[in-house]
């Protein structure tokens, strides 16, 4: 049986420089995928790089040896001396390199738990692998399950459920105030990269318009643009508080941009419709006392903070569910993987072959009233006959160095005869 | 007590059970099975009912026993449609239980036979009840909804979000829910009222005769008026339309249940 190695350095092994020297491009992991599986011992290769991981995934013949050429080839071919990063290195064998694939893929060993593009990373990968045909059998099998090891931990755990970020954490609860955010109107006052990202968060969610102040009429023109929303001055924010919904601060004033004493005629204006406000300023832009108001709701920045930490603690409570459904998946990964084995697969074709000819034996010796004597005969008949057609195949599937994939024989065999079921 | 409805009660509570467990474990198939069974329930009280006035050739609803059990099927039947018509599946959380808890109490009460018959056999009167019982069967529901706004309201307002901020829907489908709830019953209210008064024309030869039961009725309608009346004005939405639907039921339980246990009327004939 061929083992499973995986290698590599991820975040929690190696400092943000190492990674750096030791990440692929696009390219650069074609070639080397090209360049590993030529290498004698060593059937099957797939590589995938991301800015938090670089892992190699191999099935090869002799363990250590696939290794100290990997470790070899990694560090030829990024030009790093082996002492540099060895240290940083993780070698995982068969079932414990499944469980990190496993886990990788389901973003239980992301730096933020949960979150969803490693996944498409890796399938990204898989693809690469496959166009440059480096994954055979078992690499296939792995990754499929992978694929749906993953699939299955998403929907049966809250894993992603919960906003982990500022601006995602603002959307989250938007949502739970009006419920759809269809139609909705937001206005952003002053600009900095997470208000926003909160704006574009909320576009993706359909709201209906953007509007912009910002103190330079010009740069709000400049961002309505990009929102492809409207700018106002700066002195029309309490006129238009009337129409908005979601408002959204970021601005670097001193003091307070929007008062109670501005909002609280607004309330009644609005004939109660609920109104949002995000304060993202430090200082505050927006006087908390609003969220005392009738269905006026105000969120600052460390408000959304605290409900990240929350999440985040959710998260890796759920994660917890997810290693149990990794656990099963292991297990079931190495007893299709075990089957692969040449002695296993012989006897199970032998024993189907049999329960077979049993049953049709049975069948005759009623139907023509055989006595015991000829039913022995006939017995004996069809034992010798099964040898003789398990003859060539066993000496197929034994011979050493076999021509070609071992285990895609094995595979095609098992298949052929249905001994999986 | 009859099979029908000895089953219908224990489905009710199943039911209930499997809303608590959805409230707390949050998975969707609990959701499913709990609104199964809560149909299921139905049906056989629905039986129950049906058997019951084919047996005593009108409607049963001629003690407390029999009200309230006919209080307790239209609450499940008004918060089956409304299952279906708007997605706020978590509102089962407080309609089974209180279904359950209606129905429990109902095999608990005295099963006297009716003595007033003559007066049941009125379109008037079984339009009357009927049509009252599906509108206090969606102000209950209001009420529920009401409730569960204000809790997630509070986790909103407070950011101590944790445990309702999860389980509960959007404060927007809650609010819109209570509404619904609160023009059907208010519908459901008047028309109940207006057959009331043309069977007491009928049977009394006056429309209204001040009985305690119809004071507060009027009370109730009165009050449910003027909730409508400024959502659609001023725009009363959100906190202060919820807790008016909670103190909105509280006086139409007390025109349920008040009236009846501690107040002289005409009502009483069909109330003991």
């Amino acid at each position: 049986m061929r083992d499973i190695l995986l290698i590599g350095i991820n975040h929690k092994t190696a400092p943000i420089e190492l990674r750096e020297c030791m990440a692929f491009s696009k390219d650069e992991s074609s070639t080397a995928i090209d360049a590993l599986r030529r290498i004698d011992g060593i059937h099957e290769v797939l590589l995938y790089s991301t800015c938090n991981r670089v892992e190699l995934l191999m099935v090869a013949d002799d363990r250590s040896q696939a290794v100290d050429t990997a470790k070899r080839f990694l560090s030829d071919f990024n030009n790093i001396p082996l002492a540099e990063f060895e240290d940083s290195l993780y070698v995982h064998a068969n079932d414990e390199a499944v469980r990190h694939l496993f886990r990788v893929a389901a973003s239980l060993d992301s730096m933020v738990v949960g979150e969803p593009q490693i996944l498409g990373q890796i399938k990204e990968a898989y693809r690469g692998a496959a166009q440059a045909k480096s994954a055979g059998v078992i690499l296939n099998r792995l990754m499929h399950r992978a694929f749906f090891v993953a699939k299955r931990v998403r929907t049966e755990t809250g894993i992603g459920d919960r906003a982990v970020s500022i601006s995602y954490a603002a959307v989250e609860l938007a949502r739970k105030i009006f419920g759809s955010l269809e139609g909705k109107r937001v206005l952003l006052v002053g600009a900095g990269e997470m208000a926003e990202l909160a704006v574009e968060h909320l576009i993706r969610n359909q709201v209906a318009e953007t509007l912009v102040a910002n103190r330079t009429f010009e740069n709000g023109l400049e961002l309505a643009r990009r929102f492809k929303g409207q700018a106002i001055r700066f002195e029309e924010i309490a006129e238009h508080l009337r129409v908005v919904d979601i408002i959204i601060s970021s601005t670097g004033a001193p003091g307070l941009v929007i008062s109670r004493e501005t909002v609280k005629p607004v309330i009644r204006a609005r004939r109660s419709r609920p109104i949002f406000f995000i304060d993202i300023a430090v200082p505050r832009d927006i006087d908390p006392e609003i969220n005392r108001l009738e269905n006026a709701y105000v969120y600052d920045i460390d408000d959304l903070k605290g409900i990240i930490e929350e999440n985040i603690e959710d998260r890796q409570k759920e994660a917890v569910k997810g290693e149990r459904i990794i656990d099963e998946a292991v297990i079931r990964f190495r007893e299709w993987h075990e089957s692969l084995d040449v002695v296993p697969t012989i006897v199970a074709l032998r024993a189907k072959l049999e329960a077979m000819a049993d049953s049709e034996i049975k069948r005759t010796v009623q139907a023509q009233a055989m006595s015991a004597e000829a039913a022995q005969a006939l017995q004996r008949m069809m034992g010798s006959f099964i040898n003789k057609v398990l003859h060539d195949p066993t000496m197929h599937l034994k011979r050493d160095g076999m021509l070609g994939d071992k285990s895609l024989s094995l595979d095609t065999v098992r298949k052929l005869f249905k001994l999986d079921e | 007590m009859e099979a029908a409805i000895v089953i219908s009660i224990l489905l009710y509570l199943l039911s209930a059970a499997g809303y608590l467990a959805y409230f707390l474990l949050q998975k969707s198939y609990l959701q499913r099975a709990g609104i199964i069974v809560l149909l299921g329930g139905f049906i056989f009280h629905t039986a129950a009912l049906v058997l019951d006035g084919i047996q005593q050739g009108h409607l049963p609803a001629s003690n407390m026993r029999e009200t309230l059990s006919l209080a307790g099927w239209a609450t499940a039947g008004v918060f089956i449609l409304l299952n279906y018509r708007y997605r706020l599946k978590i509102l089962g959380v407080y309609a089974a239980p209180f279904v359950a808890l209606i129905m429990v109490v109902v095999s608990q009460l005295p099963d006297e036979p009716a003595q007033a018959t003559r007066l049941f056999k009125s379109f008037w009167l079984v339009a009357h009840v009927t049509v009252i019982f599906i509108g206090e069967a969606a102000f209950a529901l209001a009420c529920g909804v009401g409730i569960l706004y204000l809790l997630q309201e509070n986790s909103i307002k407070t950011k101590k979000r944790r445990f309702f901020f999860k389980r509960l829907p959007s404060l927007d489908l809650l609010d819109s829910t209570g509404y619904a709830c609160i023009v059907v019953g208010f519908t459901m209210l008047t028309i109940g009222l207006i057959t009331g008064l043309i069977y007491a024309k009928s049977v009394w030869g006056r429309f209204w005769s001040w009985d305690p039961k119809e004071v507060w009725s009027g009370i109730a309608w009165l009050f449910y008026a003027a909730l409508l009346h400024e959502r659609l004005t001023v725009g009363w939405r959100g906190r202060r339309s919820a807790i008016m639907a909670i103190i909105g039921f509280g006086v139409l339980l007390f025109t349920f249940l008040g009236v009846n246990l501690f107040m002289e009327g005409h009502h009483k004939e069909f109330t003991k």
